[in-house]
């Protein structure tokens, strides 16, 4: 069976619009995903290394936030919603497989390791700016918050300004 | 009126939202394309621009969605999270971001979407961003400076330019369109794509691109839930018909005395006057904040009379307006102010030898009521029962 075609991306946005409108008019907060990596992290250290968790600044501000640890937290809870949520609409759809996907002069091995670097300023940068393309810029968009627009633009305004010196990740 | 949480639905319960939103967040992401790396960073190349389309589309959609909702009074944005703005990890977070971005083609919301169908490398990108996390709250003690610094507080872009949200969500309109309509010329070039829309293709772009513009006229000619309500308020003919139940001096002192745990005693007038002079028991709700999300139970409920005081008439009026616009609630006014009141029970004039014996009585009866209220005061007083509800404003935000 072929993979079904992806969404029209205006009705996507719509649709991804209007569930950021609901969740902010039930919760009063938006959507985000940095943040639930941030409590499952959070939430290994504790198990792995407590006297750590428990005599480190940041640790104790973020248990006193959300004391239940990232089954309790509701961007944790959310981020479990989204892996199960993406694996429906990739069944359905027929884009489940095990795949590797890279620019075309790109080797496997240098494809993971610029994922995992990509992966590390992205989480700290994340935590730096308070939250990621969800959370701060696509939430903060929302209600206009100014400090959420400066982030989506710094985001995508640097990803435009380095995209030239690292294209051949990507493009022939 | 929104937010839901916690007043109607539980904090318990939110995670279960969280859960479901999350479900929804996903399948939405992935349909769109969004657990492919090659598509997310086609914006940056010109090749393909999903992400914009998506991004733009969802951003302005909410931000409307919003701005409608604070219109029509169905969502208190002074009660929603805002995202704090710190000047300095807000750019520079964003361009630490924008490097992650194109060099590990996922952002993090995505690389989920990614590793949930079985991309390898976006496995790689998930535990990157959780060494990345673990990194930044390690090193927090020489980020923490950085993390702080200019803190502007919950303040939004239109309030920093000094324009209306609907001047500025028009512009951001203004600007996703010329985004789409360039983006789409540009992927065309690249794609060398030579292909021409049809009538009917250009009529449903015109079509859905008519509908922002729509709900911002709407929201820019038409008075906002509150302002209507302000209106009314300062229509000499509505005022006087709304009337609330009358309760005279004598009657407020014998509920005070023998039902006080099922009344509220209101007093709307401004917080000076209330500190400077107010009757026993009573809570301070000024007018200008009867609107507010922490009240809206007080004027929603039927187990307890509300008893409003003012110093004129005409206020009494207003907040009785005010009181009806929010829902239905028993409420009553004490005709003959807060003044006459107290001087007639706190103190009392003794009509003398001379006096007919229903006046004795009032007399007395006031003169009792007085002392109990003043009893009763002090007695609640160590049991804090007229402390005022806390509204806690609802946490969130990514990082």
């Amino acid at each position: 069976m072929n993979e079904r075609k992806y969404m029209n991306p205006y009705l996507a946005g719509v649709l991804l619009g209007i569930l950021l409108l609901l969740t902010i008019y039930i919760t009063g907060r938006g959507l985000g995903a940095s943040g639930g990596v941030k409590s499952f992290v959070a939430g290994a250290v504790k198990v792995i290394v407590p006297s750590h968790y428990d005599n480190t600044k940041f640790y104790q501000q973020l248990e006193a936030e959300s004391p239940g640890g990232p089954f309790k937290a509701w961007l944790g809870l959310e981020i479990l919603g989204v892996l199960i949520g993406a694996f429906i609409s990739g069944a359905i759809s027929n884009r489940l497989a095990l795949k590797l996907e890279k620019g075309p002069r790109v080797t496997n091995k240098m494809r993971l390791i610029a994922a995992a670097i990509g992966g590390f300023l992205f989480g700290l940068g994340a935590l730096i700016g308070r939250g990621c393309t969800s959370g701060a810029a696509l939430s903060g968009m929302a209600v206009m918050s100014l400090g959420g627009i400066l982030t989506m633009f710094a985001i995508f305004g640097s990803a435009y300004a380095v995209a030239f010196f690292v294209r051949k990740l990507w493009i022939k | 009126m929104g937010p839901l949480v916690p007043e109607v639905f539980s904090n318990e319960f939110n995670l279960i939202i969280a859960f479901v939103v999350g479900i929804c967040f996903g399948f939405i992401l992935e349909q769109a394309g969004f657990s492919s790396t090659r598509k997310l960073v086609g914006l940056f190349y010109g090749y393909d621009f999903t992400v914009l389309k998506v991004f733009f589309t969802a951003g302005v959609t909410a931000m409307l969605g919003v701005i409608l909702f604070s219109h029509l009074g169905w969502l208190d944005l002074s009660l929603i999270y805002i995202n704090p703005t710190f000047l300095y990890s807000a750019i520079i977070g964003g361009l630490i971001m924008g490097l992650g971005f194109i060099i590990g083609g996922f952002c993090p919301g995505t690389s989920f979407c990614a590793l949930a169908i079985g991309k390898i490398d976006a496995l790689a990108f998930v535990i990157g961003s959780a060494v990345g996390v673990l990194a930044f709250m390690e090193g927090y003690p020489l980020l923490e400076g950085l993390y702080k610094a200019e803190n502007w507080g919950s303040i939004t872009f239109p309030q920093i330019l000094n324009i209306s949200p609907v001047l500025f969500a028009l512009t951001m309109t203004l600007m996703a369109i010329g985004a789409f309509y360039f983006t789409t010329k540009i992927k065309k070039k690249v794609n060398k794509d030579k292909t021409e829309l049809s009538k009917k293709q250009i009529r449903g772009i015109i079509g859905f691109a008519i509908v922002p513009f729509i709900i911002l006229f709407y929201v820019g000619i038409t008075p906002s839930w509150k302002e209507s309500i302000y209106t009314q308020i300062c229509n000499e003919e509505i005022l006087q018909k709304c009337n609330f139940q009358k309760i005279s001096t004598d009657k407020l002192a014998y509920e005070l005395v023998n039902n006080y745990y099922k009344i509220n005693l209101i007093d709307v007038r401004t917080p000076e006057e209330y500190k400077e002079f107010h009757l026993p028991l009573a809570i301070n709700i000024p007018l200008d904040s009867m609107l507010n999300r922490e009240w809206s139970g007080l004027f929603n409920q039927d187990l307890k009379k509300n008893i409003f005081y003012a110093d004129t008439i005409c206020n009494a009026n207003r907040a009785c307006i005010i009181a009806k616009n929010i829902g239905d609630s028993d409420n009553y006014i004490l005709v003959d102010g807060p003044y006459t009141f107290h001087n007639l029970i706190f103190i009392p004039t003794n009509p003398g030898g001379n006096s007919s014996k229903e006046e004795l009585m009032t007399y007395k009866f006031r003169l009792q009521a007085g002392n109990d209220i003043l009893e009763l005061q002090k007695k609640l007083k160590n049991i804090g029962s007229t402390e005022k509800k806390q509204v806690r404003k609802v946490k969130g935000g990514c990082g």
